[in-house]
């Protein structure tokens, strides 16, 4: 039975974390080496934590399912990262990011987690400057800044549209550096199938060798799960290929309660679909809203060229509804509004994609500028789509891109699992309802370099973990369990692929549990799910064996998981009797399509505990708002 | 989007180990324009996984282009004929109705054949941890404008960082070198501030770590930069000779 209790400190907002780093217990120098840790995963949350872990001289066992860390999907992320650093003199300060945050998230996130991720923001610049990671610069060598949606300051660095890139490489390196210092014990090609647990505490995983098959243990004295989201869910979203959330819903299914399944955002500026075959859809950066216009005609069905549509014939629909923020609307309201002008007929030649229109910034900044800002993008656009977008305007359409949801953790980051921590986002905490543009990378790093390092340091130094070995009986019985698994996927032997049951989940949840929602679809969808999953344990087909490098069975493994988590999607949607952020229930708007919020019932973490397949129950974590006022969130 | 699919023969390498010999299978697609190469082989996978046949192993993450992970020889050309391309960002739409398409797996001395189209480019890493990062512990960083950079310097510095690892400067060079991916991180840090305390010691022990991995040497081809996604410079190539030589003086 789990109880939740999430260790927010006293005092006020701005001292929380000061007098906790103050109050936690510390591990002296010359002790860290007798601890050991195993970190899963190293993107930014991952690699920064193995790194800055390394450095105060834990023992660190890393794991990751790619060839090398530099591959994971952090480095796609294309925009920025926010910190308060105020260098635009524009009004901006922590407070301000804090206050921004809780409010993009439609006050569904923890108030003094979100404090400290503002906090420690300006400190991931310095650090990452310090790296040599080259962030773009003004003309007097000062680091320049843009805007993204959800502000009206300019507080995101950025490097060109690969700033993803460059603060992944530099945690990479970073980590390179522990690794060559003997600190850091780099697992390549090696997933996580599930984590082990020692009279009530995390002390190792169980992971398959992709390679040669082999099942192996390992033991340490905390488990830290940095292994990202689960938006490949939908089958289609902008995740890489192999993103899934086989090692977080491993851990929820012994004991990890995995907290607001259903926050998925849904990104407005992807590219549509372009045929059947496709088994990706690809992210355009949300930079592009700082000088692109989004519209579409205004009559249904309109077949003409962009360039044929007049001015007077074309509906900049965010501007029109949201003229404060206007195309800077937070991304929850911008890909629901596209949902919307497409349902009516409006799209593209009445199809489902929007106009990115950069005419109008071309004409004002020139061609060279808008190049300067974004012509990797523009150039990744034309490679993919065969169009020039500085000749005609961009053709755009949401995409499940992010979760805010994920496995809960208290204020120390630490799961319903004594000794296991969750990082990134993989965990659920500071993003709500809706995640702010250029705020994952922050939080990512925020968890890996300021966060863990004293936290973790707090549980070893207070809790004094023991150190086991594998030869245990409880290494042995997971390494079974893992291995039975494995043999249940191989033996069944039916006649559909694993993509093709992986694209009918999409399809079930994209249409029901995507950017609109509504009771009586909830209901249908959750038994249609639980069908499709007998079918996947009735029907599908496995090739290979267990006993080597096996792709199909990978992502067998994975979408099993796949089919419990959207199940429990599903679920969480339909208790949640209220639209915030990208939750949007039908039943639950203004006139005019606002999302309407019920705080006195729903101000709530839900999270859930695993009791078996398609069985769960709901604990809940009551969110208190003492410094930014409930509010209905108003960006007209 | 209106389209016509176009018909094609795959020449596909076929490898079940590093240690089994390989062949090229050959295959009948036909395949929408508009699909990349990548998304045309899992349309072949699945065909392949229905009739209870081993699908072609070949690896890709983000389908972005900036992972790095894909890397097929296409045609010859490492990420294929299309300039500044990756693998993943390569569309039918360069091929023609009828065309027969080779497609093996960057092949080189330091990358070893895992299975099929999937290669071993951890000999990448290990020069990246002989020295490819600034010394710089967690919490001891001064303010991010302390150092002033100038926009050229820090544009230029990013031309190098762009390197995403895919190891196709290797596979293009006839002596398999990886001179441009280990330039490209030198002249990073070369170029900034924040990587001069280490500039020399920097460099020997990348290219010390380089030949220890098994790469070759450069003689100016510049088939690397050719065939480079990103379009790396030959000139970090030159910056990195420089620094070696001053490295070389010094020690």
């Amino acid at each position: 039975m789990i109880k939740l209790d999430s260790k927010i400190p006293e005092g006020h907002i701005s001292e929380k974390w000061t007098n906790h780093k103050f109050n936690m217990k510390l591990v002296n120098p010359a002790n860290k080496r007798k601890f050991d840790v195993i970190i899963v995963g190293t993107g930014l949350a991952g690699a920064s934590a193995a790194a800055t872990l390394g450095e105060l001289g834990y023992k660190v066992k890393a794991f990751t399912y790619h060839d090398s860390s530099r591959r994971a999907h952090s480095i796609a992320a294309q925009g920025g990262i926010n910190a308060a650093k105020s260098y635009q003199n524009d009004g901006d300060s922590i407070y301000r990011l804090f206050y921004d945050t809780v409010k993009g998230g439609d006050f569904r996130s923890r108030e003094a987690n979100v404090h400290r991720l503002a906090e420690v923001s300006n400190n991931i610049i310095d650090q990452c400057v310090a790296q040599g990671v080259p962030f773009a610069r003004e003309y007097g060598g000062t680091l320049a800044n843009r805007s993204f949606g959800g502000a009206q300051v300019s507080r995101t660095f950025y490097a060109r549209g690969e700033t993803g890139q460059q603060l992944l490489l530099g945690a990479y390196s970073s980590l390179n550096r522990q690794i060559h210092d003997g600190n850091v014990e780099m697992h390549h090609r090696k997933e996580m199938l599930d984590v082990v647990i020692v009279d009530g505490q995390a002390k190792g995983i169980v992971v398959r060798d992709l390679v040669t098959g082999e099942i192996e243990s390992h033991a340490a004295q905390a488990v830290l799960l940095a292994t990202g989201g689960y938006s490949n869910v939908f089958f289609l979203s902008t995740s890489a290929m192999n993103c899934n959330v086989t090692a977080a819903w491993r851990a929820h299914r012994k004991g990890a309660a995995f907290a607001n399944p259903c926050y998925t955002q849904i990104h407005p500026t992807a590219l549509p679909l372009h045929g059947e075959g496709q088994s990706k859809l690809v992210l355009m950066s949300e930079s592009l809203r700082n000088d692109g216009r989004i519209w579409v005609s205004k009559k249904v069905g309109d077949g003409r060229e962009p360039g044929d549509i007049p001015e007077g014939e074309r509906d900049y629909y965010l501007e029109r509804r949201y003229p404060s923020f206007g195309n800077l609307a937070p991304r929850d309201i911008s890909s629901r509004s596209a949902k919307y002008v497409c349902d009516e007929g409006r799209g593209i030649g009445g199809g489902r994609a929007v106009y990115l229109d950069f005419a109008d910034a071309i004409n004002r900044i020139g061609e060279h500028a808008v190049r300067e800002k974004y012509g990797n993008l523009f150039e990744m656009y034309e490679n993919i789509t065969g169009e020039n977008p500085y000749k005609v305007p961009m053709k755009i359409y949401p995409a499940p891109h992010y979760t805010m949801g994920g496995l809960w953790v208290d204020y120390n980051l630490m799961s319903s699992i004594e000794g296991l921590f969750v990082l990134g986002e993989a965990n659920f905490s500071d993003h709500g309802a809706n995640r702010l543009g250029a705020s994952a990378l922050m939080q990512g790093l925020a968890d890996g370099y300021f966060v863990i390092p004293y936290t973790l340091g707090n549980y070893f130094g207070g809790v004094k973990p023991e150190k086991v070995s594998t030869d245990r009986a409880e290494f042995k019985q997971v390494e079974e369990e893992v291995k039975s698994g494995i043999d249940r996927l191989l033996s069944v032997n039916g006649k559909q692929t694993v993509d093709d049951i992986h694209r009918k989940l999409g399809e079930l949840l994209i249409a029901d549990v995507g950017m609109s929602r509504e009771k009586e679809k909830l209901e249908k969808v959750i038994k249609d799910i639980k069908s499709l999953r007998d079918e996947f344990w009735n029907d599908v087909k496995v090739v290979g064996k267990g006993e080597e490098l096996n792709q199909t069975l990978e992502r067998a493994g994975r979408v099993a998981d796949f089919l419990e988590l959207g199940e429990l999607m599903a679920v969480d949607s339909l208790d949640r009797n209220e639209s915030c952020g990208a939750h949007f229930r039908e039943e639950y708007q203004t006139e005019d399509g606002e999302a309407v919020r019920n705080d006195e019932e729903y101000a709530y973490v839900a999270a859930w505990e695993y009791e078996e397949a398609g069985k769960w129950k709901l604990h809940k974590e009551d969110l208190n708002f003492e410094y930014v006022k409930l509010a209905t969130r108003s960006y007209k | 989007m209106a389209h016509s699919n176009i018909n094609l023969t795959l020449k596909i390498w076929r490898q079940a180990a590093g240690s089994s010999t390989g062949n090229f299978e050959e295959f009948k697609v036909s395949v929408s324009p508009h699909a990349s190469i990548l998304e045309m082989l899992d349309e072949l996978n699945n065909s392949l996984e229905k009739e209870g046949k081993i699908p072609v192993a070949f690896e890709s993450d983000c389908r972005e282009g900036i992972c790095g992970t894909c890397g097929l020889v296409v045609n010859g050309h490492p990420h294929g004929p299309q300039p500044k391309t990756a693998t993943c960002q390569l569309h039918m739409r360069v091929f023609n109705d009828g065309d027969t398409i080779y497609i093996e797996p960057f092949k080189a001395k330091a990358f070893k054949v895992i299975k099929d189209l999937i290669v071993d480019r951890s000999g990448f890493d290990k020069i990246q941890q002989a020295g490819g990062y600034v010394s710089f512990n967690t919490g001891s960083a001064p303010d991010a404008n302390a150092i002033p950079i100038s926009k050229d310097i820090a544009s230029l510095a990013l031309d190098a960082a762009e390197c995403i690892g895919c190891g196709a400067c290797v596979a293009a060079c006839k002596n398999s070198s990886a001179m441009l991916f280990v330039g490209a991180k030198v002249s990073q840090f070369a170029l900034l501030p924040q990587g001069q305390p280490e500039r020399y010691e920097r460099v020997s022990n990348m290219v010390a770590a380089m030949d220890e991995a098994g790469f070759g040497s450069c003689t100016n081809t510049y088939a690397c930069e050719a065939e480079c996604p990103k379009g790396i410079s030959v000139s970090n190539i030159a910056r990195m000779n420089r620094d070696f030589l001053k490295a070389s003086i010094k020690m």
